[in-house]
């Protein structure tokens, strides 16, 4: 039988060790190229009717029904601090589990799945904006351009945090 | 079988898994004997078990039962430690206890059979100094042995022992082997009694090790153990002994006929009946357009199917009531003597079923209100007497359905709640002023004893008086949904009723939409719907102070509405839907009603023109401004409702239809009647369209023109809330808000409707409060206690004045209150230099304020009491530390600015009672 955890790539601390492979779901956000471990993604879907929940953090763009399963859609470029996507664009979903939920990441556009080895990788450069950096666990240096990778957790924990919305913090 | 009682055989199948536990742990206790949590499992176990034979009257079970527990005690107290001996002979016990188990579950009674010997044994082995020292050279080994043997592995040990011992008892003709029955025996030798222990290890071989036994004293004793398991084995099912089939014929056992099922299991059963319960809503919408009989039959018994289902499953998480009342008799009876009263407990409708859930959050609430009953309802024999009342009590418990929910009812039939004695309490305890006292209701100052920190009791009682009750009763039964109704009659009892829904998981609530999103409201907390037409639309609401209100049957009823309360009135993603609903068009609806009649009227014409009955010219028939809807449409209609979407489709689609109707006449004239009809079938399409607009319209005009109030309860507070649309009833399966949610007090969950779009459940309390209907609402009806909620909107503030001990007086208006506690100087602890207390669970921090301010007096010492002001907004919570509470008076609040050195924790200064007050801002100083 085959354990799951014997194949699952260790990322956290990938960058000690060299000449490992991961594997990367791709996408852009505006003109970031952005990747999550595969592992993590559960699915990539097209864009979906939300449900607006008023009062919810900027991000939290709305509620998707997944067969049945309650996902909240949170706007990338929100998290990362971008413009607002055009509204004849329509962004895409990447659906990463977060613990026992599943939470859509909306993306503009979704790349391949690549293959990388772990002696490309950095650490974020300290120029990187410091909005950007804390959701960064670094960079992965492809020949043609820059392959960020999305630090999800703490994404997601920092919409935990920032979840409140401004009027509930004392004013 | 089926003459068991029901009770009875409850007990049986519960031992029986307490007993298979019970070898378990017993096994793994060989391999850590220090393990004082499974001591201390095994020792409740057989306690249990001792308890409940003792109270349905098998004495010999009770009796092995209590030596074995008599043997466990010192094994609990580490007095003695286990060893081998000692654990086979407890092993034996389980044996006899099953044995004796079948033997009930057979014929009902326990059999004649003593285990004198069993008894004896353990007996010997309780005390040390007979102990004779133990074999662990032969058994240890053999205590590995279990995992060589897959097939014995499978089973547990005990079962392995009862099927090997019948195995060789009753078929003695297995197989022979005789490795291992040396060592076995020698251990044997020592104490027959315990030879199950040895074939526990050896499973299937030692059986012949047992026949090797089977001779040697006591045989009696042994023979009998050996015997009775013989029943247990054919439940087994264990194919390959031959004593099972031996037997003849048995009904499955109990325990085959129920299974304990892990409620997470069941959990996600419910989740995916509710899922099930979605779809088919979605495939029933499907099957109502279509045309396909084998469809719509097909759904029909999807939809059959599916709610006898998800009846089903409900039923598997309900219980009977009586789960959660079993233990209060008994809580009755040692208070009832603790107390000096004679009380009896009646219970009716024990068996009305509930879900789980809230059969768990109810209990706590029930113990506590029959406590109350008892010690303050229930008056001594001696009072009653007096009264010519029977010296005995009666505690009635009833429950039963009405409507959806459960009703239970604690009644007893003592002295009443004394409500003279209540608003003295009340006042003298700071809750209400006397005024407000004397203006009160029998029923207002019945809800008195719900307010946090009242207490009658004359002195605090391990019992009751504590001030700690009745309103955390309140609490925790509000928190599932339900309501708390409290009714007295002086001299004959009091009556409390809880009413509860059924369950949680699937709830009736009623679908609302504003700003184009629609929203779920639990039915729990509706009462009613009201709806402002015509004229009242304009003149029906109300405001006082800006605060909107509407008179409902003459009482003032605050309104929320939702699109403010959730901010979505004219944010940027709905400015499309609210353009058309500012307009404060009244009546469209009639408009369109008209219009539609209008249209249908028209196209009645045209079919008496094709029947020859009616002349109608080309010319009239292709202009689309010569027919009635046409005429309204281009006068009217486009001036009052062009900007709308739908009106210019209208136009546009009714200019079509004309042009196919100028076609139908062409045909008509030419005497093309076949032409003519078909063409008449474009016609038809097209009005059928024209119709679907119009209707569509009115509706949109509906939710415009009129105001949908919805009238719904929160704790006892009533308040409406203003929706653009009431759409409809419907079942919703609740799920809970993700983690990025949770922090929004407006919502209680998700749901998805049956088109599959996901639709929040709205919160009713925490609505309430996040609209500023006061932190800790009450009723609306006590107008004497509940000023705070015209406070806020007119100048008119209820303040509570307090002291800090010194010369100064203090005032905070009392919206800013949650509770008023009064805590024991000792309860106050330290951590990371900062005070606080355990309230309710939480910790939570105290401000003296008579530090804050700086006490000018010389009065420094300690009081033995804190006056705690417990104030909360949102998530945080502070309690403030003042003197002494004063009093509660109601004033117009005409404050003067301070600019002094505590202008930031000020409202400002007043005159109360002739003296310059300070009015504190508890939120600022809740950050202090």
């Amino acid at each position: 039988m085959l354990h799951a955890g014997s194949l699952k790539p260790k990322p956290r601390n990938s960058k000690h060790m060299s000449n490992t492979q991961h594997q990367f779901c791709t996408f852009y956000v505006d003109d970031l190229f952005l990747g999550i471990n595969v592992q993590q993604v559960q699915e990539v879907i097209r864009y979906q009717e939300m449900t607006r929940v008023p009062l919810a953090p900027p991000a939290v763009r709305g509620l998707i029904n997944l067969r049945g399963q309650i996902v909240t859609a949170i706007d990338l470029r929100c998290w990362l601090g971008m413009p607002k996507r055009n509204p004849d664009q329509l962004p895409m979903n990447v659906i990463v589990r977060d613990g026992g939920n599943a939470v859509s990441l909306l993306v503009d556009r979704i790349g391949d799945v690549i293959e990388v080895n772990d002696e490309f990788f950095e650490p974020p450069p300290s120029t990187v904006q410091a909005s950007l950096r804390g959701l960064i666990q670094g960079a992965y240096k492809l020949s043609d351009e820059l392959l960020l990778l999305l630090d999800t957790g703490r994404a997601l924990a920092e919409c935990d945090s920032r979840g409140v919305p401004n009027s509930r913090i004392a004013s | 079988m089926e003459m068991l009682d029901e009770i009875v055989s409850e007990f049986l199948v519960e031992s029986y898994e307490s007993l298979d536990q019970l070898d378990r742990d017993l096994m793994a206790l060989e391999e850590s004997p220090d393990d004082r949590d499974r001591m201390s499992s095994i020792f409740r176990t057989i306690h249990t078990i001792k308890g409940t034979s003792g109270f349905l009257a098998f004495p010999h079970l009770e009796k092995v039962a209590h030596v074995g527990e008599s043997l466990l005690v010192p094994l609990r107290d580490g007095e003695l430690s286990l060893n081998n001996e000692i654990t086979d002979g407890l092993l034996g016990m389980v044996d006899a206890i099953r044995g004796i188990l079948a033997q009930v579950e057979t014929d009902g009674t326990e059999g004649d059979e003593e285990f004198a010997a069993l008894i004896a044994r353990l007996e010997e082995l309780r005390c040390p100094s007979v102990t004779q020292p133990a074999a662990p050279a032969a058994a240890e080994p053999i205590v590995e042995q279990p995992e060589a043997k897959p097939k014995a592995a499978k089973k547990t040990p005990a079962r392995k022992k009862s099927s090997a011992k019948s195995a060789a008892t009753t078929t003695k003709t297995t197989r022979r082997s005789t490795k291992k029955a040396a060592p076995a025996a020698s251990v044997a030798d020592e104490s027959p009694d315990e030879i199950p222990e040895t074939e526990v290890s050896e499973s299937i071989d030692s059986a012949d090790a047992q026949e090797n036994k089977i001779p040697e004293p006591p045989v009696v004793s042994k023979s009998r153990a050996v015997a009775a398991p013989v029943v247990a084995v054919k439940k087994t099912n264990e194919a390959s002994l031959a004593a099972a089939d031996a037997g003849n014929e048995q009904q499955s056992s109990l325990a085959d006929s129920s299974v304990r099922l892990d409620v997470s299991l069941l959990d996600k059963l419910m989740n995916l009946v509710g899922e099930l319960v979605l779809s088919r809503n979605q495939i029933l919408q499907f099957a109502q357009n279509s045309e396909d009989a084998a469809m719509i039959a097909t759904s029909q018994r999807l939809n059959l199917i599916t709610t006898e289902l998800q009846a089903g499953v409900m039923k598997t998480r309900m219980q009977p009531i009586r789960n959660a009342w079993s233990k209060l008799p008994r809580v009755v009876r040692d208070l009832s003597i603790s107390c000096g009263k004679q009380v009896q407990v009646v219970m009716e409708g024990a068996e009305t079923e509930l879900d789980k859930t809230i059969l768990e959050a109810i209990k706590d609430p029930l113990t506590h209100i029959v406590r109350n009953s008892v010690d303050h309802g229930i008056e001594p024999a001696d009072v009653r007497k007096a009264n010519g009342k029977p010296a005995q009590g009666t505690l009635w418990l009833r429950a039963y359905h009405e409507g959806g929910q459960v009703n239970i009812e604690i009644a007893d039939d003592g002295g009443g709640i004394g409500l003279d004695r209540v608003r003295e309490k009340a006042i003298e305890k700071g809750l209400v002023t006397a005024e407000q006292a004397a203006a009160m209701s029998d029923h207002e100052s019945t809800q008195l004893i719900l307010l946090p920190g009242f207490s009658t009791a004359a002195k605090v009682t391990n019992v009751s008086g504590r001030g700690v009750g009745m309103d955390v009763v309140k609490t925790n039964v509000e928190k599932i949904g339900g309501t708390l109704e409290i009714q007295t009659r002086p001299g004959q009892g009091t009556t409390l009723r809880i009413k509860i829904p059924l369950t949680l998981a699937i709830i009736p609530a009623l679908i609302v939409s504003t700003d184009g999103e629609r929203y779920a409201i639990p039915q729990v907390s509706l009462l009613e719907l009201v709806r402002l037409e015509g004229e009242q639309v304009t003149t029906g609401i109300e405001y006082v102070h800006g605060a909107p209100v509407y008179r409902l049957r003459g009482k003032l009823l605050p309104l929320v509405y939702l699109s403010h309360a959730l901010g979505t009135h004219c944010s940027a993603d709905s400015r499309e839907q609210c353009e058309y609903r500012d307009d404060s068009n009244n009546g469209w609806d009639v408009d369109f009603v008209m219009a539609r009649s209008k249209h249908l009227a028209w196209k009645g014409r045209l079919r008496a023109y094709l029947d020859g009955r009616e002349t109608m010219s080309l010319d009239e028939a292709v202009s689309p401004r010569a027919c009635s809807l046409g005429k309204w449409l281009y006068d009217e209609g486009m001036r009052d409702f062009g900007h709308l979407p739908q009106v210019v489709q209208l136009e546009r689609l009714h200019a079509d239809m004309h042009a196919a109707v100028g076609k139908v006449i062409q045909h008509n004239e030419q005497g093309d009647k076949a032409g003519a009809e078909k063409h008449l079938l474009d016609v038809e399409s097209l009005s059928h369209h024209t119709v679907a607009i119009l209707d569509e319209l009115k509706q949109t005009a509906e939710g415009n023109g009129a105001i949908n109030i919805v009238v719904l309860r929160a704790n006892d507070r009533e308040y409406g809330l203003v929706v653009d649309r009431v759409n409809d009833s419907a079942e919703i399966v609740v799920k809970p808000l993700s983690r990025q949610l949770k922090g929004l007090s407006e919502y209680a969950g998700t749901t998805i409707m049956g088109d599959g779009r996901v639709a929040l459940i709205l919160d009713v309390m925490g609505l309430a409060v996040a609209s500023g209907l006061t932190a800790d609402l009450r009723n609306s009806d006590h107008t004497g206690i509940a000023k705070d909620i015209t406070a806020t909107t007119t100048e008119t503030q209820t303040l509570l004045v307090v002291d800090l001990g010194d010369t100064r007086q203090f005032a905070l208006p009392t919206s800013m209150v949650a509770r008023l506690e009064k805590v024991s100087s000792t309860a106050v602890e330290m951590t990371d230099n900062r005070e606080v207390i355990q309230y309710r669970g939480k910790i939570l921090p105290i401000v003296r304020l008579a530090n804050v301010f700086g006490a000018y007096g010389s009065q420094i010492e300690e009081p033995h009491e804190l006056q705690i002001i417990v104030y909360s907004e949102q998530n945080h919570s502070c309690g403030f530390a003042v003197n002494q509470i004063l009093d509660i008076v109601e004033t117009k609040l005409n404050l003067t600015e301070d600019d002094g050195q505590h202008s930031d924790k000020l409202l400002g200064t007043t005159v109360i009672h002739d003296r310059v007050t300070d009015v504190l801002n508890l939120c600022s100083l809740a950050r202090y």
